[in-house]
């Protein structure tokens, strides 16, 4: 299975959701797609993406919030599945792509290749009480919409292909992806959605 | 040593006159009563932490929601923070208003506090993080407000110092 068909399976749902994703080829590939200005690309401090999404959830509870993650990503900020799980944002979707690889530096093996470590395992250990473990893009396709529908928080954990992009680069500066989602979300309480 | 009933008090409701009503943070003895005021305020928003980077990232989603958010942490969990202060709030221009407990510093008597409490604020210049000491009751809440007001116009972290003056009595 490729994230990037994943991601394109979800991206006609993904016109309200707030999305927050992890840096390089899952950035990449779902800026590839199309921005839109719900989308916020975290390109450096690995392991924070899920936090973002966290803070985000608990401040913003009408709203959908789905964070892309991976498994070197993670490996960072394990902890954030004990935090997750002790705050239980309802409206919380934490997809992480493990494709047992750190791709985006060079395709270094990572903790999870080969099954050796168990990132649906270590979600559940810490509390997460929906967690899903999928390699095929059907199951994966169920399992989006089944988080879709549940008023609770949920962990997919999706076993991906180490391939990526071939080209990088986005015609949107940090700052300016930043100040942009941030303005949709304010747009968002006075009801006039996306700011040009 | 006893932390500081009174000033905890203080602290907190001067937090709470900045118009903040949510933090993250990860306890500590010095923030012990502040964060027992904070989590049982049913007006207040706690979220605790596993490890302060956590928090940096909690208060970026919170600043995107739009909900003023405040950090309260032990100097080394600035410390351990770092990259979240660098690599988000300021590659990103993000606000981060961070009460810092100053352990490790004069006074201390307790040798595993002081490495991080001589280094924190050479860190805290390097990082270019604006700074300033709370030691006196009757000035934290101004401290306070102006730490956030500053905050959110400069679209980067400021720390106030929480000094042992202030948090023992």
């Amino acid at each position: 299975m490729e994230r990037a068909r994943c991601i394109e399976m979800m991206y006609p749902e993904l016109e309200e959701p707030l999305v927050v994703t992890i840096m390089g080829a899952a950035a990449q590939e779902l800026y590839n797609l199309g921005h839109r200005e719900n989308f916020f690309y975290l390109q450096h401090a690995m392991g924070l993406a899920s936090s973002v999404g966290l803070g985000l959830a608990l401040h913003r509870p009408a709203e959908r919030v789905i964070v892309f993650d991976g498994d070197g990503s993670v490996m960072m900020n394990l902890g954030t599945f004990a935090t997750l799980a002790r705050y239980r944002p309802k409206n919380l979707i934490h997809i992480v792509f493990d494709n047992g690889s750190l791709l985006s530096t060079g395709g270094f093996d990572s903790q999870t290749t080969s099954g050796i470590t168990d990132i649906a395992a270590i979600a559940r250990g810490a509390g997460v009480q929906e967690v899903v473990s999928v390699s095929d893009p059907v199951a994966f396709g169920e399992a989006f919409v089944a988080a879709m529908e549940r008023d609770d928080l949920s962990v997919i954990v999706a076993k991906v292909s180490a391939v990526g992009p071939e080209v990088y680069g986005m015609d949107l500066q940090l700052r300016e992806n930043a100040f942009r989602f941030r303005r949709h979300i304010q747009g968002l309480d006075r009801g006039v959605g996306a700011t040009p | 040593m006893t932390v500081s009933y009174d000033n905890s008090k203080t602290i907190f409701e001067g937090i709470k006159a900045a118009g903040i009503r949510s933090a993250s943070a990860l306890p500590e003895t010095w923030l012990g009563l502040l964060l027992q005021r904070a989590e049982d305020d049913p007006d207040f928003d706690l979220v605790q932490v596993a490890k302060e980077e956590e928090a940096i990232g909690i208060a970026a989603g919170a600043h995107f929601a739009g909900t003023p958010h405040v950090l309260l942490m032990q100097n080394h969990g600035f410390l351990a923070a770092i990259n979240g202060i660098v690599s988000l709030a300021q590659l990103y221009g993000l606000p981060l208003c961070m009460l810092i407990a100053f352990r490790g510093h004069w006074g201390e008597p307790y040798p595993w506090h002081t490495r991080g409490g001589i280094v924190t604020e050479e860190v805290l210049r390097a990082l270019g993080i604006p700074f300033e000491y709370a030691r006196d009751p009757n000035q934290v809440a101004r401290q306070i407000r102006e730490a956030w007001t500053f905050s959110q116009s400069s679209l980067s972290p400021v720390a106030l110092l929480l000094t042992r003056e202030l948090m023992e009595d």
